[in-house]
């Protein structure tokens, strides 16, 4: 049951990734409308895939990389098709989608073998740690494709260049209030995420903070976007300088969940 | 019954020859009797708009009703027709409907897509309601073309890209600020471009508008007029900070706004982007504005690109447009030319009838010895025949109304047996499209 969820799941998010991209060179509200049905379509599919995936192992699927990267990509997906209704950005999807498909398809090639739950692992600090972690990671990587888009948008009006990708991207004061919003949701999660992360750690290692690559990481990670927002909040950095400290930060983070491995749990 | 159009566009005159001809709508309805007055001409309506002057009726006799709507042009506006007559086009049929079809969704207009025919035209139709000149086909002829301007307008983009700069301004605007709600504007000297503009991004909602000019007075009155704010040209640097648009329009010689003045701004409203609009030759605003960031600058010639973009764009939705017309037009022909079915039939067995009746009351007259029941034979014989003969070419007919070839029939039925059909007015033959 699992994995045909899974299949259906992949095939709906390619569908709609593809549609997403037709998005980018052809206008047309019937393409919209099913780019954004098959994309609900794979999102609820993945929600059943998950919680079955988590009724068969008895706890959420977040303790190695093939659940992690199918997690990391429901959570994106979810949020993208939030904002979707809330701000009408169907080309953000042209942006987001293809990275939350990209996921998946990492997700599947990897082998997944049944294993127990490693007993360091059997803490709540650790659960609540890793989902924070996974709304932030959400955030961030809309986040991320809105700077995209802005500087995608930047160029044209700078160049005077007014084609019909530019018609279709939304309003840079748009894209600006989104990418705001993500970081105004995605940074407190983060926080939280690292500080009951330490807590796990002193209960497992019995320090809060063994400098590990992983910590080390998720450190800088912390730090860029705390500068991020606080240079938003009171100087008022936005814009492109914003919206490359944006990337810079995404890029970061993903250096972090993909190649930084915790010295003590794998 | 044909459907005939005669008149002038920008097209084809001038517009010293258009106000010439031009009717005036508090006077309409004298012409408008004056039009179904004339012989030939069944119902009319008459269209005058800045652009165009056109007469729309129905005739009988197609060369007929032309020229007399022609002499009645010429004759109205007391102008010979030959001077008259090199300006002006005429249309038949299907190319009448076409026309119009056309000229309601706003094919045929200077600026392709422009919104405001389609309610002139719906103006001038209520006139001819109004005074009773049109009939149930100019009726039914109106109310088809539109429903397909609307048609045109929905389902291609004709008319959803700006073609003015003054527009134009406001839809790049819109792609930088986002929402206009909450924005005010700072019009910077006084140029006509620039207070079209303000009142084009007053009315996409702009909350206020600050004033500035050289002369303090002249200031005033345009904050007046726009109901905003004056500010003293020697201090407008200090409120600049406050407009999120910045129209600017001087006479000065050189720069007024550089690019370090913008840094400063920017800096005090916490590097919110500001879209400025530089209008005035020679420039008032640094082109190294547009290199601050959050900045952004255009200018006329930017504008203007934007707009010829927008039009190649109209052209190309108006091919669509011609699309739907072209299915319309059958459509709407196939109603008129049904129109003429029943009549036709009625008149073809009239025809018959007479001569069923003449030649049988020639044949009893002259028969002595007429059995008792003959006559009703005779009579019961001759109908038989008569319906006999009648009923392959009357299904025919009817069966072309439905289908739409149905002139051919009615012209040759007319001609071969000389039939004069007289139009019925009422509604009852519509086919439902």
């Amino acid at each position: 049951m699992t994995h045909l969820f899974f299949s259906l799941t992949l095939g709906l998010y390619g569908c709609a990734t593809a549609a997403y991209l037709l998005c980018l060179f052809r206008s047309s509200a019937l393409l919209t409308t099913w780019a954004s049905r098959l994309l609900l379509g794979g999102c609820i599919a993945h929600v059943l895939s998950t919680v079955h995936l988590s009724n068969q192992i008895k706890h959420l699927p977040l303790t190695n990389m093939q659940e992690s990267l199918s997690f990391f990509s429901l959570m994106i997906v979810a949020a993208f098709l939030f904002l979707e209704r809330r701000y009408k950005v169907t080309t953000l999807g042209s942006f987001v989608t293809p990275v939350a498909l990209m996921m998946l398809i990492a997700s599947s090639a990897l082998h997944a073998e049944l294993r127990h739950l490693p007993p360091i692992l059997q803490s709540n600090w650790f659960w609540i740690h890793a989902l924070l972690a996974f709304f932030s990671y959400a955030a961030f990587t809309i986040a991320a494709g809105v700077a995209v888009m802005y500087l995608i948008q930047r160029h044209f009006l700078k160049t005077k260049h007014f084609g019909a990708l530019f018609q279709r991207i939304p309003p840079l004061e748009t894209l600006d209030e989104i990418s705001y919003r993500c970081l105004a949701v995605g940074f407190p999660l983060l926080t939280v995420a690292i500080i009951s992360g330490s807590i796990w750690s002193e209960q497992a290692m019995g320090s809060y903070w063994v400098w590990d690559p992983k910590q080390t990481w998720s450190l800088i990670t912390w730090l860029i976007y705390a500068a991020l927002l606080h240079g938003r909040l009171t100087i008022g950095w936005r814009g492109k300088r914003a919206a490359i400290m944006s990337i810079i930060g995404f890029v970061v983070l993903l250096i972090t969940f993909f190649g930084m491995k915790h010295s003590i749990t794998w | 019954m044909n459907i005939i159009v005669v008149g002038l566009s920008h097209k084809t005159a001038t517009v010293e020859i258009r106000e010439k001809v031009a009717f005036s709508p508090n006077l309409i309805e004298k012409p408008l009797r004056d039009l179904v007055a004339l012989n030939d001409i069944v119902e009319g309506v008459i269209v005058s708009t800045c652009n165009r002057v056109e007469i729309y009726a129905t005739t009988r006799d197609i060369a007929g009703g032309i020229a007399r709507i022609k002499r009645f042009l010429a004759d109205h506006h007391r102008i010979s027709l030959e001077t008259l007559e090199p300006y002006l086009y005429s249309y038949h049929s299907e190319a009448a409907i076409r026309h119009v079809f056309r000229v309601a969704s706003s094919l045929d207009s200077m600026v392709v897509g422009e919104p405001q025919i389609l309610g002139q035209i719906k103006t001038s139709y209520g006139y001819a309601a109004e005074y009773k000149s049109s009939g149930i086909i100019l009726n039914r002829f109106l109310h088809k073309a539109f429903s397909v301007a609307k048609r045109v307008r929905t389902e291609t983009k004709i008319a959803s890209s700006a073609v003015s700069v003054a527009f134009a301004a406001v839809e790049l605007a819109k792609k930088i600020l986002g929402d206009l709600s909450e924005k005010t504007i700072m019009l910077i000297g006084a140029g006509e471009m620039c207070e079209l503009a303000a009142k084009h991004f007053l009315n996409s909602g702009a909350k206020g508008v600050m004033v500035t000019n050289r002369t303090f007075e002249r200031a005033e009155r345009l904050a007046d007029e726009f109901k905003g704010e004056a500010v003293r040209f020697e201090e407008f640097l200090q409120h600049l900070h406050r407009a999120d648009i910045v129209l600017s329009s001087t006479g000065a010689p050189h720069c007024i706004i550089g690019p370090r003045d913008v840094q400063e701004i920017l800096k005090r409203r916490k590097f919110k982007s500001m879209f400025f609009i530089d209008i005035a030759v020679p420039r008032d605003i640094d082109p190294l504005v547009d290199d601050v960031e959050n900045a952004y600058l255009f200018t006329v010639d930017n504008l203007q690109e934007i707009v010829q973009a927008n039009l190649a764009q109209r052209n190309l939705e108006a091919e669509k447009a011609e699309e739907i017309i072209e299915q319309e037009i059958g459509q709407f022909y196939k109603w008129l030319s049904s129109l003429e079915v029943t009549p036709t039939i009625v008149a073809l067995r009239n025809r018959f009838d007479e001569i069923r009746r003449a030649e049988l009351d020639k044949t009893l007259s002259g028969w002595k010895d007429l059995p008792p029941d003959g006559e009703k034979r005779l009579e019961a014989l001759t109908m038989a025949i008569m319906n006999k003969l009648l009923h392959t070419p009357t299904t025919a007919l009817k069966q072309a109304g439905q289908g739409g070839r149905v002139d051919l029939y009615v012209d040759a039925l007319r001609q071969l047996f000389d039939l004069q059909t007289c139009h019925q007015d009422d509604g009852e033959l519509e086919l439902e499209e």
